[in-house]
């Protein structure tokens, strides 16, 4: 609940929201990219579950779902349902494990991809998408996870950069900062 | 003890939003087009269409400059290959020049244009501003609506094609259906031929390949024949399409598939993925025009 009781980081993911689903909407999913379409809402949601925890994480997969379904007339629910678990698995993985390496937003990008383009055409066969499940479909769903694992590390610095000065200190990152510095910050050092 | 707390809060809030999404996604599902949900959805998109279009507009430039890179890395790779289809179609047009002249080929070409008739219909003109991301869903919104005379199934075409059916409008704004939409079907005929059948999607997510079915038994299709719409041939069987729109060519005729399926494969011409300026028929007439039958 990290949102919660933070005004600007509810202002900032609104705003993010909005500039996201737009995007995604009128750019990237106009412009194929050597066949495959760019999907940028995983990709987003994934690091706002990594930087703000499961919570924030899963409650703003909803929103951007809901917000897609019902700008493309969609039926309402199925993003919002594939991007909860985006966010929510992002913001556990964060818990967990806090992947720090540079790389790791790559293999988290493609995981948050697979969930998302898996989890919808599951949800498709569930609601009664009665076409046999051809290899081309295959393709361009590995076509478009790879894709989007190239796109992670960019959308996942852009994500970090715009909400960071708004997130409360991580206690993990204090942890650390105690551990090489002993507990000063470097300017109380000097 | 608080991380207990914290855990039981965290999951109440998880299963929370789960739940709110299967009961949006349930009742979406179940209410029919005029439903509560459905109405949401289409205020949404009348408030916003006008910002979508002029969004749209402003990320034109950059949509173009990417698709221009996207042809040029396309034609690289093609251009090998249509290199050598270019020398054996001159040999081909040298010969077939002087027949072509004569035949009725010619007349049939330019009676495409006369039968379809396009102008008398009421084309509006409109442009794609949303499209959506997923291999799931063909179908994208244009800036054209009600307010425009656009109604649900009217027929949309561009330059190439056929490129769908509007499924639902607002004031400003309309979605349309794509023919690569497995919910699509058009009533079509070999251009030249005549041989009847219904076009659909063969591969969901493929763009490129259309299937035609129901073709009679005794049909022989060619590869690089044109497919065109069928208008309503009887008033038992109507369809929303005026005949004569040019849907695509035929790319793959196999033997077994058309004994066994009565199927073949076609390519639209309009491309699907790179839609942009599209034409909406708000006054189609369907009345379809004798054909013959020679398959």
């Amino acid at each position: 609940m990290m949102a919660r009781g933070n005004p600007q980081l509810v202002v900032r993911l609104t705003i993010l929201a909005l500039v996201l689903v737009l995007v995604q909407l009128m750019f990237f999913a106009q412009v194929p990219v050597f066949g495959a379409i760019a999907d940028l809402s995983p990709l987003v949601v994934m690091s706002v579950g990594l930087l703000c925890g499961p919570v924030t994480g899963a409650g703003f997969g909803f929103a951007i779902g809901l917000m897609i379904d019902t700008a493309l007339l969609q039926t309402m629910g199925l993003t919002s349902l594939v991007l909860i678990a985006v966010g929510y698995f992002a913001g556990r993985l964060r818990e967990a494990r806090d992947p720090q390496s540079t790389f790791a937003p790559l293999a988290l990008g493609a995981g948050a991809a697979a969930i998302a383009t898996i989890g919808y055409g599951i949800g498709q066969f569930l609601l009664g998408f009665n076409h046999p499940l051809s290899w081309l479909l295959v393709k361009q769903t590995l076509a478009t996870i790879i894709l989007d694992a190239l796109l992670a590390l960019p959308v996942n610095a852009l994500v970090r950069r715009w909400l960071t000065p708004v997130l409360p200190e991580d206690p993990r990152r204090r942890r650390r900062r105690a551990y090489t510095t002993g507990g000063l910050s470097p300017l109380q050092k000097a | 003890m608080h991380d207990r707390k914290v855990v039981r809060r965290r999951r109440a809030v998880l299963g929370l939003l789960v739940a709110c999404a299967l009961i949006l996604l349930t009742a979406y599902f179940g209410e029919g087009a005029g439903g509560g949900l459905h109405s949401i959805q289409r205020g949404a998109l009348a408030v916003f269409s006008p910002i979508e279009s002029v969004a749209s507009d402003a990320v034109k430039p950059f949509r173009d400059l990417f698709g221009w890179f996207g042809d040029t890395f396309h034609a690289k790779g093609q251009n090998k290959k249509l290199k050598k289809e270019v020398e054996q179609l001159r040999t081909q047009v040298a010969q077939l020049s002087g027949d072509l002249r004569s035949s009725k080929q010619l007349d049939k070409v330019a009676a495409l244009d006369d039968n379809a008739n396009l102008t008398s219909m009421g084309l509006v003109d409109g442009r794609v501003v949303l499209a959506s991301p997923t291999l799931w869903y063909s179908t994208v919104t244009i800036n054209r609506g009600t307010s425009d005379g656009v109604h649900v199934n009217d027929p949309v075409i561009n330059g190439d094609g056929l490129v769908g059916i509007v499924s639902k409008t607002v004031s400003d704004a309309s979605q349309v259906l794509l023919i690569t939409d497995p919910q699509n079907g058009v009533a079509a005929r070999m251009a030249d031929t005549g041989v009847p059948g219904f076009v659909q999607t063969g591969s969901p997510g493929n763009p490129n390949d259309l299937l035609m079915q129901r073709l009679p038994r005794n049909a022989t299709p060619h590869v690089g024949e044109m497919v065109v719409t069928a208008g309503t041939a009887t008033p038992a069987y109507p369809t929303f399409f005026p005949p004569h729109i040019p849907i695509g060519e035929v790319s793959k005729v196999d033997p077994n598939e058309l004994d066994a399926s009565q199927q073949i494969h076609i390519r639209p011409f309009a491309d699907m993925h790179n839609l942009d300026d599209v034409q909406v028929i708000t006054k189609p007439t369907t009345r379809s025009l004798p054909v013959t039958t020679t398959g």
